[in-house]
């Protein structure tokens, strides 16, 4: 850090540091959509009114949504620590560079960012979960019901978290159906409902009928409802919204972690982590199997899932081959959390290619 | 009865009046709104329109913040208000934002890591020219092919964003950072970052490039002969020719003023506030200068107020969020208020009410 840079933080920290209340000790979320979203961001809601619910009196939460990357995010964390927060959860990856320099001006103020990588100071905490394990349970029923062998996927973004996804559902969709084939289509964005409803028809139009999404909206499911075929559904248990078409889903369980990390500021026990959570400690979920799936699939997926809480199965023991056909994992072998955070290929057997 | 009258002449003092009285009228409805909401209305509205100046708590850091936020949006709108005056209407100017950025950017990462005092003024005429480049293809289909450029120059900018995310994820993407889109962050690469020039008051050359132009446009306007003929091709197309004016010519000067004057203000954003070339890095400027350019009566005093409070509408309608709980949209909808009222209202600069006596129904 430059004398300048160093001079700025401590005259902005000096100046604009606000003492927090003694009793109460606020908690500000940073959202990248809107809590309607019924995807991501609403998750992450959910479990701030839980966090409420559960701590009460002696906590005190605010929200900004909508919050883009850059000076936005760096603005609204700056506010949030003026204004006497004492913690901050920033819930998107892109946040990572700007919630970095927020915390190098606050050294008093507390930073937890989500699916994020840079920890620049000892005051920001990552937190992840491992929604793999999830894909691998909708991965192995998408394979075990298409009909057509075909099964579209619509993604967000081209980063390890994704690729990871696609990666997982696509070889245990692949274990049970041999002929299985993905087709991913990129919308270049977390929640946007209209292009998410395109991405599901052109998906549909080639030949899927079976969807999945790693986007936030509930516009494909309801694509797939009037299209009579089946979907799964993203983040939160969105069967009310295509009930003839909604399978399960991937949903994402933040409270028991918000209220942990929440009560350990109030103890005065806090200090930056670095946790990946799955199936086993509660932070990746599922929504209820629905009655559409074959009751012996639906005792596979359950057997699955208990398999992998137990740490019996991790769902990337090799072999498995790059999609150039070289060796990743030899036979046994199981995927280290650097190899997988870092992900950027696909498994042999999909045919398309990661936009790059 | 109330009958409506057709003025002789537009009324110069609702031209001023209009967008003070569309600004009460939006905090009105406004209040309105937060009050069906359930919110206190008075708190609201001071969140939204004062605590960010004259709050204690917030001023000092808010008030530069304004400047950060309101200097892209007067950049543009500048440029764009030149165009409206002759009837040409450039949409695009987020496309041509983002094309700025990309080839302000494009200089930076192509000199990484080299120093250099001369790597920040290319990049400033990298990103007047990106700019420039992207609104000259409506520009050319106009007088070329006398295509609409309302609706060129709006396509353009869905092709400005596909362009923007082939980027981040391939070549300008940062190579040190595996699996992740995005460039280098600029703001670590002192040759090329837009720094504040004097800490704590959010004065970046973008601020100054905006202050400047405004200078250039005003006297452009007001004493030059190419603003002469822009206000006369807007008002009086027939006079225009006949005074000499060449309407493709005035075309490709308007679009490419605009065009560049977009593009500088992509390229001070990706290189200072923003930081980095990503996927998400635009974020509507282009667009909101539309309505900053109206609600300043495209006249570019006018429109440095007008920037000012949009800016202040971001702003506080984050504050508003914190601290009040209101609904992200709010800002959306305060923004659209006011272009709504705005418009709603100059039906009385062209127009008056009179009251005659009549039959009663």
């Amino acid at each position: 850090m430059s004398l300048k840079k160093t001079l700025t933080a401590s005259v902005l920290g000096a100046a604009l540091a606000v003492p927090a209340l003694a009793d109460t000790t606020k908690v500000g979320f940073v959202y990248i959509g809107p809590v309607g979203d019924h995807g991501w961001t609403y998750t992450h809601d959910v479990a701030r009114l839980a966090l409420e619910e559960e701590l009460g009196d002696a906590i005190e939460t605010t929200y900004v949504e909508n919050v883009a990357y850059g000076a936005d995010a760096e603005r609204v964390m700056t506010q949030m620590a003026l204004s006497g927060t004492d913690l901050i959860f920033a819930t998107s990856f892109g946040y990572g560079p700007d919630m970095n320099t927020v915390a190098a001006r606050f050294p008093d103020v507390k930073f937890e960012h989500a699916t994020g990588y840079i920890q620049e100071t000892d005051n920001v905490g990552l937190y992840n979960a491992r929604f793999y394990e999830g894909r691998a349970v909708i991965g192995h029923i998408a394979g075990k019901m298409t009909q057509t062998n075909k099964v579209g996927y619509i993604a967000s973004f081209p980063i390890p978290e994704v690729i990871m996804g696609i990666n997982s559902a696509y070889l245990h969709a692949k274990a049970v159906n041999p002929d299985v084939e993905f087709n991913v289509v990129w919308a270049y964005s977390w929640y946007d409902p209209a292009q998410e409803a395109a991405a599901a028809e052109a998906l549909i139009e080639q030949g899927a009928d079976i969807i999945m999404q790693h986007t936030d909206s509930t516009a494909p499911l309801t694509v797939a409802q009037d299209a009579g075929i089946f979907a799964f559904g993203q983040a939160s248990d969105m069967s009310a919204f295509a009930p003839e078409a909604h399978l399960t889903g991937i949903t994402d369980v933040w409270a028991p972690y918000y209220i942990e990390r929440v009560q350990a500021v109030i103890d005065g026990t806090w200090e930056a982590g670095n946790v990946w959570h799955g199936i086993n400690e509660g932070m990746v979920g599922f929504a209820p199997m629905s009655d559409l799936i074959p009751e012996d699939i639906r005792a596979e997926a359950e057997g699955m899932i208990a398999a992998i809480a137990a740490g019996e199965y991790h769902p990337f023991t090799g072999p498995i081959n790059r999609q150039d056909g070289t060796p990743w994992l030899a036979e046994g072998e199981v995927a280290s959390d650097g190899d997988l955070l870092t992900m950027d290929f696909y498994v042999e057997g999909i045919t398309s290619e990661i936009p790059n | 009865m109330i009958r409506l009258e057709k003025r002789k002449e537009p009324s110069k003092f609702w031209r001023i009046a209009n967008p003070f009285l569309a600004v009460v009228l939006t905090m009105l409805a406004g209040a309105v709104m937060f009050a069906m909401l359930g919110k206190d209305p008075v708190v609201a509205i001071r969140l939204i329109f004062f605590d960010p100046i004259f709050s204690e708590t917030f001023g000092s850091y808010s008030r530069p913040q304004l400047l950060i936020k309101s200097a892209p949006l007067i950049l543009i709108a500048v440029g764009l208000a030149i165009g409206f005056k002759a009837n040409i209407w450039n949409i695009g100017a987020e496309g041509q934002y983002i094309m700025g950025a990309l080839f302000g950017a494009g200089v930076a990462l192509a000199f990484f890591p080299a120093p250099g005092w001369y790597i920040f003024p290319l990049m400033v005429a990298a990103g007047a020219f990106g700019g420039f480049l992207w609104a000259m293809i409506p520009a050319i289909l106009k007088t070329r092919f006398n295509t609409n450029e309302i609706l060129v120059s709006l396509l353009l900018v869905y092709v400005a964003e596909r362009i923007l995310a082939a980027m981040a994820l391939g070549l300008m993407r940062n190579p040190d950072i595996a699996g992740f889109p995005g460039s280098r962050d600029l703001r670590r690469y002192d040759a090329a970052h837009n720094a504040e020039l004097f800490a704590n008051t959010g004065i970046h050359w973008g601020v100054v490039a905006a202050l400047i132009a405004v200078i250039f446009a005003y006297v452009m306007m007001t004493r030059h002969m190419l603003g002469f003929h822009v206000q006369l091709a807007g008002q009086a197309p027939r006079a225009a020719r006949f005074a000499g004016v060449v309407p493709a010519r005035l075309v490709v000067i308007c679009l490419g003023i605009s065009g560049a004057l977009a593009g500088l203000a992509g390229m001070f954003e990706v290189s200072g506030p923003g930081g980095q070339v990503r996927i998400e890095f635009a974020t509507g400027y282009g667009f909101t200068a539309i309505i900053v350019a109206f609600l300043g009566r495209l006249n570019p005093i006018g429109i440095v107020l007008a920037g000012l409070l949009l800016g202040l509408t971001y702003i506080g309608g984050e504050l508003g969020q914190m601290m009040l709980q209101l609904p992200g949209a709010a800002i959306q909808v305060f923004q659209g208020m006011l272009l709504f009222f705005l418009l709603a209202l100059d039906f009385q600069t062209n127009y008056r009410l009179r009251l005659t006596r009549g039959a009663r129904a």
